[in-house]
This record gives structure tokens, C-alpha cells and sequence, in this order.
């Protein structure tokens, strides 16, 4: 039942590194996380990967499989021809460290730079009502497993570390865009934030972020369009102006 | 060796899941400083693969619920094995911690009315477990995650750094917990990436590591799951409790064989789905035990009824207590009526349709389809039972989750043991972890008021160090890759689902060989992101834990909850009243038996004496609780 399937598992760390052949038995139904653990098990013991859950649910497990940024536990074998070779290489935005584990501090270091969730003062634990349809927006976004596929792909940093300083990426324009229409955060400002803090305005709307999320999140319909459009519309439109600087909460248009 | 990174905090937290986080929370808010060291990044522990719900009685479905049933449904999922106190301080508090989320962000599903929705699970007498879908985890994790972003945030307006008072230590290995004077005064370990090592001095520890189920051959745990707090506590100096109890989960894949193992959730029988056999047989009805008769229905038709009326019927037998669907799946297949790769057949698609299957149970949907190439909504599921959570852990005091025997140690979650007696119930564990969680925050915060200083030896930093060193200089030693392969065939064989004397008293033999082996463990490559230095470690805690749950297996004379004797097939009062103890000599695990604490009579009036009368010996119910 098994065969022997060919691997080209990129090998090194942030000095130098290459492309390392091997030749390894794979079982109807395997994913590409099980046959760099035999290859971990039986040739390279030391052979660096990061995992946990191994079931699409953690967002451990990214790498690029045939330059495709994916998550190793979720790609079948089998979705490739039989006797093509398969080449793994480590995340290619963000540094190595070892093989194929890269170092994703960057996403860490944005997370901390966009402004929390805030709870309304006098609403107390247990009081708040909402509806289901009103959650399901913000819900949409808090499927993120954060295996930062969106922030590996994008091109605005892909080929471009210069513009990571101003750019937080699709992952934290979703929490941006969860956190704006969550029907209970008070903070204002959340869109105009994203724009001018945030770097919004440097993504050109290519949706390779939404082509590679493993939870099928439409980042860029539901969450970078609709904050383009009313950034957009509150700056230009007089009478959206004038409304945005009377009414006391900005929050959901 | 290269210079020792050191580290000072009030109090250092091990594990980053949900009763780890929140801790660290309780105890950042109260002032203290914090460190929360995990073997992932950040955000990836094994809290984001649960699924079905969080219990909690807030009554938003059915409002008969309160704390006091939830409690009963505890003790009787638990056989009335668990610590009464921890079940009452759950059934009391864990609505608090469910609306706490959410004024931290957290959006659950929503009722009619708009409040938290709950569902239906296993044991639950009413629809009780708040969530998200069928990735509830992953909210809580996601949210005490961003609340600790808030709380760093905090942190840098008032004292200039976001690191100044709590500080996330990802992918670091704890190897030792560390004692001066009979008190803790630290953690030892390596940074994962590098192999750097790292020393941080504090009067208190939180283990907060989760469960064990990497010891054993099929389990829907990740690697991290390899019992490291069981282990570190046990070298420290505390006790474990009941660790022969281990859940297995009625519902993992078994085909293909690359995903076997992974969690079917327990959402997908509480929205209705039907277990059958080979023969088409829904077989559950002949698996009903004569204490929960009054409660399941024995036949279909009250079954179906129950999903409109569940006042006037009695529940499916697919919602019975994990401990019991898994040993009826267990027997069907064993006699032959399995599936073609020895599972049973799970069906929601002819109760719901395609798109509410997909609305609720959407990771599942998703989790077939792409792993096992089955539409779930069209066609049935191969199910079968898959180790999942270890109700064994370290014995705490409840109140303050104090690991007892050693000052400064404290225990919540999955690690901790007690609460959930012989079996836990779906959905008490993710309440669980939010409740005690807390609570040995707050058990650390009071212990550092009255012991706020730490510092650890010359001699015992040498000791730590010449420890991590050790498997690079042994030459053509053993794998650590093939001794975990070896011991994971020994307890799935001989320490599993269903055991004999005789094959634990094998295991107990051949546990002991292979740990003999394991010191002798060599280590290639170097320290930079080495996996097999790493399992080495994770290999050493797991040989621990096997130990444990084997020799209090033996020790057992009776079947209750997840800890099932072929040789001793019936429940029996008289096991009932004891917990098996471990202890570590620091050359093997020992095991003494001691006297469960009385129920008090308040917790025992709640209860039907009949129902006591099931579990308890004539002498316990003439007593009737004590004062």
C-alpha cells in the first residue's frame, strides 16, 4: 500500500541553507505533515518543524509546499501527481530559523500595536443582548486561527521588509474589522485607525490573502473592501463628515 | 556552557492554554508580575481544539437549570469519584467566568432573546454549554489571549514597556521546577529555538501544562500533551490523584489511518446524531446502565420526541457520559459489527440539513471533507473511541488550587486532578480551566503577599543545567522517536480502554524497562531547533505519567468511569470511598490509597437517596452526609 514519494525539504537556518533530497514511504490518505514526521522519525531526526493540533484548527503547521504558502497538516499527498517531487520550504516573509520553522514575531509585535477590545462601562456581566445575526459578522473574523498564511502571502511585505514598519497585514485588518463591527466595543475610530496607522491603504486589493486561508475567511470582501469604502466615504462626503464628528459613536455604519 | 539567561517574577506560569492565561490574568491584575511560559507559540495550545462548549448553568435555554443540577451531573459523571468541593465551586462560579468573557470580547452564539446561547451535551440534564459554533476553544483562547495583549497594553502606557510586568515566554521547555528550603523558588528550562537556557527565580508556580494524551498510541491530543506538569509537580514533591482514570473520547476518525484519533466533536450527537453499526443497528439503546435508566430513553421513538420536548421525554442514549458510549462502541466492534476500519457509523445528515450542519458544526464539515474526502452532510461518519483527557492530576486544594505538599506550587486545568471524579462531562472542562484557572491566580497572589521573595542555588542551577546537557554527550545511545513509539504500544495495548490485572502488571514491567533505556537516551544534531533533544525531555515526563496511571490501574479492583477492569467488570461502593495517591521517591512512582473527604450534608441533600443509594455503601447513606 505504501509508496515511496521524493521531498525536497529546504534545510538550514538564517546563514545559509538548501534543498535536500529524500525518498520517503507515504500511506493512502497522508498528509504532507505525516511524511515530514517519518522523515523526522527514520532520516533527519534534528529536521526542525513547527505543529500542534495537526487537524487545521491551530495554525501551527505553515509552510510553502511547491511555493504555495498551506498548512502541512491540511495538504493531502495525494493532491499532487504520483510521481512528482514535492519541495518544502519555510515561510518565505519572515526569517528562518531552522528548516522549515520561521520566525513570526513580526505578527506578535502587530497585535500589540492594535488598540483592544472595550467594554461599554455600565454594562454589566451577563446584561449584554445581541443577535445572532449581529455577531456573525465579528464571528466570521474570529474563526482566524492566526497560522498567518494571509501575512506570508501578501506582497505589500512579501518582497517589500521595508514597508513592515507601516503595514499590519490582512490578519490584523480582519481583528481590526472584527473589533469595528463588534456590536459592543465603544472605541471610535477603528477604520480612520487602520487607515492611518495601520497601513489599509497600501493594500491593492489582489485577495491572494483570501485565496490561502485555510478557515475560508473573505478578508478582503468582508473586512479590507468594506473599511476602504467608508474610510473613503467618511472623508469625502461632507454630510458623512459633519455625521462622523456629531454623533457619539462612530461604530457600525 | 553559554551564559544563563535569569529572570525574576512574582509568580511563573507553565502553559499558555486557557487555565494558564487565566491565571496570569487574576494574578496581573492583582498586581503582580508574571511570566507565562509555553512549549508553542502563543495562542496554539490544545484549548483551541475544544469544540463542542463551555458549561455553565446560566439557565438561557431552559431556566429549571442552576448550579445545583450541574453539580448532580457532575458527581454523576464522575460516579461520585470527584472532590465535592471542586464540583461545587464549578457548578457555582463558571456563569461568572462565561460572562466575564464577554466583557473581554468574546462573542458566543446568541438565543432568540439575544443572550449566550447554550446546547445540549452528553450528561448535561438541560441545554448548558455555551459556544461558538463547534470552535468554542478557540474564542476563549483567542480571547484571554487579546486580554493579555490589553493588559501589556496597560502596561506600556503606566510603566513604559508592554513587557514590564507579564511577559509571554513561546516555545520554551520547562525541565524542572525548583525548591529551596522545602518551598518553590523557580523553573528551569531551554529556549526551543536555541537550546539557551533559562532560570527564572519566583516564590510561586503555576502548572497549567494540560493533559497526557501523547502517552498513549491514538489520542486527540497534539504533542504537547505529554503530561510535563503531571511530571514536573510529581519530581517536586506533589501528589497526583486517580491517575488510572483516562477519558476516552467515544468519537475520534479512524479512517484514514493518518487522522485517526483526531476529535469528532460531541456538538455532532448533541444536535442529533445517531450512532449505528454495521447492521444499521442504532445499537446505544442495549447499552443503557441501570443507573441512568430513568433518565435515557430505551427506544427511538421517545428518543426523537426528546429534541421537541424535552420536559415530557427522556434523552438519547448517544447522550450518555463519554465513558459510557465509548465502551459500548468499544464492544460492538469487538463483536464484529464494526466498520471496515473497526469503527462504528455516526450520522447527523438525516436529522439536519446540509446548511444547518454546516452553520453548526462548520470545522467538522470542513475537518471530513478535506481529511477523510466525506460529506458529512450526505453521508455518515466512521467513529471510534480515541484517549482525550486524563481526569487524573495533581491533588490541590480547591479553594486556592494549591498543589498540596509543596508551598508555592499551584495546579488548574487539565493537570490538576479531583474535579471531575472518575469521568468528566463534555463541556466541564473548558469551565473548568476558566474556574480554577482564576482561582490558583488568586491562590498565588495571597501566597506571594506573605512570601515574596525566591532565589535558587548555585548548586541546584549546576544540577538543572547538567541535566539538559546530558543526552549530547552520550554517544549511540537510544531514539528518543522509537522509545515513544515502544511506550505508546505498551499502554494502548496493555493499559487502554479496557484492561486486565494481568496486562497491567505487564505494562508496570515494561514501562520500567523502557524508562531504564530512556537514561540512556543520545541526542544528534545540536541544540538549534532540535525536535528529538526536545522529545527526549517530553519522553522522560511521559514515562513518569505511564507509571502512574498503570500502577494505580492495578491497584484498582473494580470498573468505574475511564478506568475500565475486564477482570473486575462492576462498579463496587467500596472503591467508591478511595483515591489512589502517587507519589515519586525519586527513583519510581508509589502509590497509597486514601479515603475520599465526606460529602457534606448540604451537597448530599441535594441529591435523591435512592440515586445514593447506586454509589454509596448502606453505612455512607445511614451517615447522610457530613456536618
Amino acid at each position: 500500500m505504501a509508496r515511496k514519494l521524493k521531498l525536497r525539504i529546504w534545510r538550514g537556518d538564517a546563514t545559509d541553507g538548501a534543498l535536500k533530497s529524500v525518498e520517503v514511504d507515504v500511506n493512502e490518505g497522508e498528509v504532507v505533515l505525516d511524511v515530514i514526521h517519518r522523515v523526522q522519525a527514520t532520516q533527519m531526526g534534528d529536521l526542525a518543524v513547527r505543529w500542534n493540533c495537526k487537524a487545521g484548527k491551530c495554525g501551527s503547521c505553515s509552510m510553502e509546499i511547491n511555493g504555495k504558502p498551506r498548512l502541512a497538516c491540511m495538504t493531502q499527498v495525494s493532491s499532487f501527481p504520483e510521481d512528482s517531487e514535492i519541495t518544502i520550504t519555510p515561510l518565505r516573509a519572515f526569517p528562518v530559523i531552522k528548516d522549515l520553522v520561521a520566525d513570526v514575531s513580526f505578527n506578535y509585535r502587530k497585535a500589540m500595536e492594535i488598540p483592544s477590545y472595550e467594554h461599554p462601562k455600565d454594562l454589566a456581566p451577563g446584561a449584554a443582548r445581541m443577535q445572532q445575526v449581529d455577531v456573525e459578522r465579528s464571528q466570521e473574523f474570529r474563526k482566524c486561527i492566526e497560522c498567518f498564511l494571509c501575512q506570508d502571502v501578501c506582497h505589500v511585505v512579501r518582497d517589500h521588509e521595508e514597508n513592515k514598519k507601516s503595514f499590519a497585514g490582512p490578519r490584523f485588518f480582519i481583528r481590526i474589522a472584527e473589533l469595528d463591527m463588534h456590536p459592543l466595543d465603544i472605541l471610535k475610530n477603528r477604520k480612520q485607525k487602520a487607515q492611518e496607522e495601520h497601513g489599509l491603504g497600501m493594500c491593492n486589493i489582489t485577495k491572494c490573502c483570501t485565496e490561502v486561508c485555510p478557515e475560508h475567511i473573505r478578508i478582503t470582501d468582508n473586512a479590507i473592501i468594506p473599511m476602504k469604502e467608508r474610510v473613503v466615504d467618511v472623508k469625502y462626503d461632507p454630510v458623512r463628515w459633519l455625521g462622523s464628528k456629531i454623533r457619539k459613536r462612530e461604530g457600525i455604519v | 556552557m553559554t551564559s544563563l539567561e535569569k529572570y525574576k517574577y512574582d509568580v511563573v506560569v507553565i502553559g499558555a492554554g486557557g487555565a494558564g492565561l487565566r491565571a496570569a490574568v487574576e494574578a496581573r491584575e492583582a498586581g503582580l508580575s508574571v511570566a507565562i511560559v509555553c512549549k508553542s507559540l502563543f495562542g496554539k495550545a490544545h484549548t483551541v481544539m475544544a469544540e463542542g462548549g463551555a458549561a455553565a448553568s446560566m439557565g438561557n435555554v431552559n431556566d429549571n437549570d442552576n448550579w445545583k443540577v450541574h453539580f448532580r451531573d457532575t458527581m454523576r459523571g464522575g460516579k461520585f469519584l470527584n472532590h465535592y468541593r471542586m464540583a461545587e465551586l464549578h457548578a457555582k462560579e463558571s456563569p461568572d467566568r462565561i460572562w466575564e468573557l464577554e466583557t473581554w470580547g468574546a462573542l458566543f452564539d446568541r438565543t432568540k432573546e439575544g443572550k449566550i446561547s447554550q446546547r445540549n451535551f452528553g450528561g448535561h440534564e438541560y441545554p448548558r454549554l455555551a459556544h461558538v459554533g463547534d470552535r468554542t476553544g478557540l474564542e476563549l483562547i483567542r480571547t484571554m489571549q487579546q486580554r493579555i495583549v490589553a493588559l501589556q497594553q496597560q502596561d506600556a502606557k503606566d510603566h513604559g514597556s508592554a513587557e514590564s510586568h507579564m511577559k509571554v515566554f513561546a516555545e520554551l521547555t520547562i525541565t524542572e521546577i525548583l525548591k529551596e528550603n522545602g518551598k518553590i523558588a523557580g523553573a528551569y528550562g531551554y529556549w526551543r529555538e536555541n537550546g539557551k537556557e533559562v532560570l527564572f527565580e519566583a516564590p510561586a508556580v503555576i502548572v497549567a501544562t494540560g493533559g497526557v494524551g501523547k502517552t498513549f498510541k491514538i489520542t486527540s491530543n497534539s504533542w504537547e500533551g505529554t503530561g510535563d506538569g503531571h511530571a514536573l509537580a510529581l519530581k517536586a514533591g506533589a501528589n497526583l490523584v486517580d491517575m488510572e482514570f483516562l477519558q476516552f473520547h467515544p468519537t475520534g476518525m479512524v479512517w484514514p489511518p493518518s487522522v485517526r484519533g483526531i476529535l469528532v466533536t460531541e456538538s455532532v450527537r448533541g444536535e442529533g446524531g445517531i450512532l449505528t453499526n454495521s447492521l444499521g443497528e442504532r445499537f446505544m439503546f442495549k447499552y443503557i446502565p441501570e443507573v441512568f435508566k430513568d433518565k435515557y430513553a430505551d427506544n427511538e421513538a421517545e428518543s426523537d420526541r426528546w429534541y421537541l420536548d424535552q420536559d415530557n421525554n427522556r434523552r438519547p442514549p448517544e447522550l450518555l457520559p463519554r465513558d459510557e458510549v465509548s465502551r459500548a462502541i468499544n464492544s460492538e466492534v469487538k463483536a464484529g459489527r464494526g466498520t471496515e476500519h473497526g469503527g462504528v457509523f455516526l450520522d447527523v445528515s438525516k436529522r439536519l440539513s446540509a446548511e444547518v450542519i454546516k452553520k453548526r458544526l462548520p470545522s467538522m464539515w470542513h475537518q471530513f471533507y478535506e481529511l477523510a474526502g466525506v460529506d458529512i452532510t450526505k453521508e455518515a461518519m466512521e467513529v471510534g473511541p480515541t484517549c482525550h483527557y486524563v481526569m487524573g492530576g495533581v491533588e490541590v486544594e480547591p479553594d486556592n488550587a494549591a498543589a498540596i505538599g509543596v508551598p508555592g506550587l499551584f495546579a488548574a486545568g487539565e493537570v490538576a486532578g479531583g474535579m471531575h471524579g472518575s469521568n468528566r462531562l463534555g463541556g466541564n472542562s473548558l469551565s473548568d480551566l476558566l474556574v480554577f484557572g482564576r482561582r490558583a491566580g488568586m491562590g498565588a497572589v495571597a501566597y506571594v503577599k506573605n512570601n515574596p521573595t525566591a532565589s535558587v542555588s548555585e548548586k541546584a542551577i549546576a544540577d538543572a543545567a547538567a541535566r539538559i546537557e546530558a543526552p549530547f554527550r552520550r554517544a549511540g545511545g537510544e531514539n528518543s522517536y522509537s522509545l515513544h513509539a515502544e511506550l505508546q504500544e505498551v499502554t494502548h495495548n496493555l493499559v487502554g480502554i479496557i484492561r486486565t490485572g494481568k496486562e497491567v502488571e505487564e505494562a508496570i514491567e515494561k514501562i520500567a524497562a523502557i524508562r531504564a533505556r530512556s537514561a540512556n537516551v543520545a541526542v544528534a544534531g545540536d541544540r538549534k531547533f532540535n525536535p528529538g533533544f526536545h522529545l527526549a525531555f517530553d519522553l522522560d515526563n511521559m514515562l513518569l505519567v505511564a507509571e502512574s496511571t498503570a500502577k494505580s490501574a492495578l491497584l484498582r479492583e473494580e470498573s468505574r468511569g475511564g478506568h475500565t477492569r475486564d477482570d473486575f467488570p462492576g462498579m463496587n461502593s467500596k472503591w467508591r470511598q478511595v483515591n489512589h495517591i502517587s507519589s515519586f521517591d525519586g527513583n519510581k512512582v508509589n502509590i497509597k490509597a486514601q479515603p475520599l473527604p465526606p460529602i457534606p450534608k448540604e451537597l448530599f441533600d441535594l441529591f435523591d437517596i435512592h440515586e445514593l443509594e447506586k454509589y454509596m455503601t448502606p453505612e455512607e447513606i445511614a451517615k447522610g452526609g457530613s456536618n
